[in-house]
């Protein structure tokens, strides 16, 4: 194996002595290192096979060949010290952009999470019904490793064994009771009754196939201890594409859209995921449940963003001019204590601040306003002021120390100037300090503009977003932002989760913080910094 | 509070006591509002507004009646049973939900500033191709954060379960991985400009005593940026603790959660039943983050102001 010895003819500039090869135990540290992410990287490799993901499968191998290359070559030492934190960066941050935008043009979501394939054989274990006078089975819950199986009996005596991922499977080693019934099986626990009850829920959930194939049917139980076969409703026919409903004979055909549907426009509840090119973006344009409130949303992304860094950057400036004081006593003191909430954790903040302003029993309603039932946190308007005011608390002091910095490496011949030149401490600050200090804190202006536009945890944790509007289905309120819209679309609790249409949102956020940072770009000149 | 520090322009005399000089000086009095007293008015005014909800919390917590209701007189009864009802209640294991906090918290920090720390080693010390495309990269990437994937990093996630269960859905060494794709970014700039006031005639010399450029980052370099290297890293510790929403979603299950994940759901549904346990979880969480920042206030404050300063 070839160390990690350089040759003088290696291209980094410094290299023009002779370099030493590295210690035994760098070298064996190397190869240790490299040698756990490969058997790591072959694990992978195996269990991709298995699973038979071809794409993902020759991406990994290509990876772990590459950073074989990277280490094992002699020279290209600029590569080995910025490989590992380059791949975590092209993982989790550049590939996970991409794939955004790969998302944003299918419908994925909750009903269409999967292949149809996979559809195919969740609409048939759904579509379970019993079936008419058939025999039951006495079953015993078992567990093992916090799954529930059937320990089950049949009516000719024969034993098995089956959860709903393992198909049942016969067993001969089981104990039997007086009347043939199976109650244990080696390396499963049995449940007892008030195990039966405490997990009534799970139980009754559990549907157990007779086999692989779904058509084969499943049994399930109702009251823990007998159990009935349960057949497919709805068969699949591969040659036509289509579920026939056995009882009503209706027929649901592949509609295009990743769903199942009858042909008087009824359809399977679980479909697939398909692209869907640009449906997403034009929904959220043209649908008027969404439109509207997507509107409102982005004009209250701005407005909340814009205010905030105003009232900050105004208290905090105000501050900072009131304390440059070259002697005022007890600055110290008021410094640290107004940098607090700062130092809050934000996400606690917004927590505290909702109990603070509750109508009923917060602070601010029972002993600033004498008991008023003040709607601070449900109105509309009154919401939206609280969010600022929050933002603010959060936020001046951050300001206050960015201005007070700026105020005092402002030149003093600058100020006395002035004023021998006779200007107003008003005039001297607005048309001397202030420009000035624009100058070095509009570079911060923008970048804590950037941040608020996705404050996500001041308006989670304070209003999740709330009041709701009335006037559409989705969940979204009055002080949503376009990011914690995302947030709800995508992982909310109310209508079923939307994928695709979240990311199709969260592009749109990521085109306005491209915006933002050219705008930024262009004020810092950091472009030119580098050499 | 309403006492002066002499000036020599006021040439008042010194005041050794808190008596205010208004009793004494009429006229002074208005010179030393204008001058002074106006400011002390701010300064109550804005302190007062900047620790009252932290008094409050404060109070709540170590008021056991527990209901928002019973908590609105600050400082009424003073005990300590929302503490013992906070590390006693097995459905919200604060206890797990600290430890979670400070071991993802420690190890995504102390990797951040080893993966950003060899980056910025080879950003100021070698020169090769694509080294200024690599830095403008990095400079526009970190622009946008990680939590607009979200969906994205989700879905991934979701997929690495079915090939690695355990680093996928559910896993904290899975969350660790996600944060890790920000671990270059902001963090190399800093380490970057500080690594480039190391002089580079150190590691010369060291190479032509025969150090290899391993030892030379090890042994010569990283020591003597050590002061960046922990600011980097309590800095990432610090924002790791707030982070929720990417926690959120990776971490199901309430014995792995976060610290910020499992407060939220003390309080997501009923916030008023609860308040006085959630107000002794808040203060735990918030005390060693908050005694972290002002430790390190002046470094925030410049590293915030340099980061963006340079992006």
């Amino acid at each position: 194996m070839p160390t990690t010895t350089a040759s003088p003819a290696e291209s980094t500039k410094r290299s023009r002595t002779l370099r030493p090869s590295d210690s035994v135990a760098g070298l064996l540290a190397k190869i240790i290192l490299l040698g756990l992410v490969d058997a790591f990287a072959v694990y992978v490799l195996i269990v991709l096979f298995l699973q038979e993901k071809w794409i993902v499968l020759v991406l990994a191998a290509a990876v772990t060949l590459l950073i074989n290359w990277i280490y094992l070559r002699r020279g290209g030492l600029p590569a080995k010290y910025l490989a590992p934190g380059i791949f975590f960066l092209l993982l989790f941050q550049v590939f996970v952009m991409i794939f955004s935008g790969y998302v944003a043009f299918t419908n994925y979501g909750d009903g269409h999470n999967s292949t149809k394939e996979d559809a195919i054989s969740s609409i048939q274990l759904a579509a379970q019904q019993r079936v008419p006078d058939s025999p039951a089975y006495r079953v015993t819950i078992v567990e093992q490793g916090g799954d529930f199986h059937f320990l089950t009996t049949d009516p000719d005596g024969d034993i098995s064994i089956g959860s709903t991922e393992e198909p049942l499977e016969e067993v001969s080693n089981a104990v039997t009771d007086g009347t043939g019934k199976a109650t244990e099986l080696e390396d499963y626990r049995t449940l007892q009754f008030d195990e039966i009850l405490a997990n009534q829920s799970e139980i009754l959930a559990l549907t157990v196939p007779f086999s692989e194939d779904p058509d084969d049917g499943t049994l399930r139980t109702s009251d823990g201890s007998t159990a009935y076969v349960f057949s497919p409703t709805l068969v699949y026919d591969d040659a036509s594409d289509t579920f026939t409903d056995t009882e009503t004979g209706t027929v649901y055909s592949d509609s295009g859209e990743g769903t199942f549907v009858s042909a008087d426009g009824q359809q399977l509840n679980t479909g697939w995921k398909i692209d869907v090119g640009f449906a997403n973006f034009v929904k959220a344009f043209s649908n008027e449940d969404i439109r509207g409130p997507l509107l409102q949303v982005t004009l209250w992304t701005f407005t909340f963003a814009l205010i905030s860094v105003l009232s900050t950057f105004a208290l905090g400036l105000f501050l900072a001019n009131a304390f440059n004081h070259p002697n005022l006593r007890g600055k110290k003191i008021y410094r640290i204590l107004m940098i607090l909430p700062y130092a809050f954790p934000a996400f606690l903040a917004g927590l505290v601040w909702s109990g603070l302003l509750n109508p009923e029993f917060g602070y601010v309603n029972n002993t600033f306003f004498g008991g008023a039932n003040i709607p601070w946190l449900t109105d509309p308007l009154l919401a939206k002021f609280s969010v600022l005011l929050v933002n603010l608390w959060l936020g001046f002091p951050y300001m206050f120390l960015v201005c007070t910095g700026a105020l005092q490496s402002l030149p003093e011949d600058v100020n006395e100037a002035a004023r021998l030149d006779g200007a107003s401490p008003w005039k001297l600050f607005t048309s001397i300090k202030l420009p000035l200090l624009l100058v070095s804190v509009a570079p911060l202006l923008i970048a804590s503009f950037a941040f608020n536009f996705n404050n996500f945890n001041v308006i989670y944790m304070l209003t999740d977003g709330g009041p709701r509007l009335s006037d559409t289905t989705v969940n979204v309120g009055a002080t949503d932002i376009l990011i914690t819209m995302v947030y709800e679309v995508a992982f909310g609790s109310g209508v079923g989760r939307d994928y695709g249409l979240a990311s199709a949102l969260s592009i749109i956020i990521f085109f306005i913080v491209a915006v933002i940072s050219v705008i930024s770009f262009r004020q810092t000149k950091s472009l030119e910094e580098i050499n | 509070m309403a006492t002066e520090t002499p000036t020599p322009l006021l040439a008042t005399p010194s005041h050794g006591t808190t008596t205010p000089p208004p009793e004494r000086r009429k006229q002074s009095f208005g010179a030393w509002f204008r001058d002074k007293g106006w400011r002390h008015v701010v300064a109550v005014i804005t302190t007062a507004f900047a620790i009252f909800p932290l008094l409050y919390v404060l109070s709540a917590a170590l008021n056991s009646t527990g209901t928002m209701a019973g908590s609105n007189v600050l400082f009424s009864r003073i005990d300590f049973g929302n503490f013992e009802e906070l590390f006693s209640n097995p459905n919200r294991p604060f206890g797990k939900w600290f430890m979670n906090t400070l071991v993802i918290g420690v190890v995504t920090s102390a990797a951040t500033v080893f993966l950003g720390a060899l980056a910025a080693y080879a950003f100021s010390r070698m020169r090769f191709k694509g080294r200024r495309v690599s830095l403008l990269s990095l400079l526009v990437l970190q622009m946008f954060p990680q939590l607009l994937a979200v969906v994205a990093i989700f879905l991934l996630l979701n997929f690495i379960t079915d090939v690695v269960p355990w680093l996928g859905l559910g896993s904290q060494l899975g969350l660790i991985m996600v944060y890790l794709g920000g671990a270059l970014g902001v963090n190399t700039y800093l380490m970057y400009g500080f690594f480039n006031t190391i002089p580079a005639s150190l590691d010369e010399a060291a190479r032509i005593d025969g150090a290899s450029h391993v030892q030379v980052f090890f042994t010569i370099i990283l020591p003597l940026v050590t002061p960046i290297l922990a600011v980097v890293g309590l800095l990432a510790f610090i924002g790791l603790s707030s982070e929720f929403v990417i926690a959120s979603v990776v971490l199901n299950d309430p014995d792995s959660q976060t610290l910020a994940v499992g407060l939220y759901s003390y309080v997501g549904q009923q916030r008023s039943e609860n308040w006085g346990v959630f107000a002794a979880g808040a203060v735990l969480a918030a005390l060693p983050v908050m005694a972290l920042f002002l430790y390190l206030q002046k470094y925030i404050v410049n590293g915030l102001a340099a980061g963006s300063v340079k992006g």
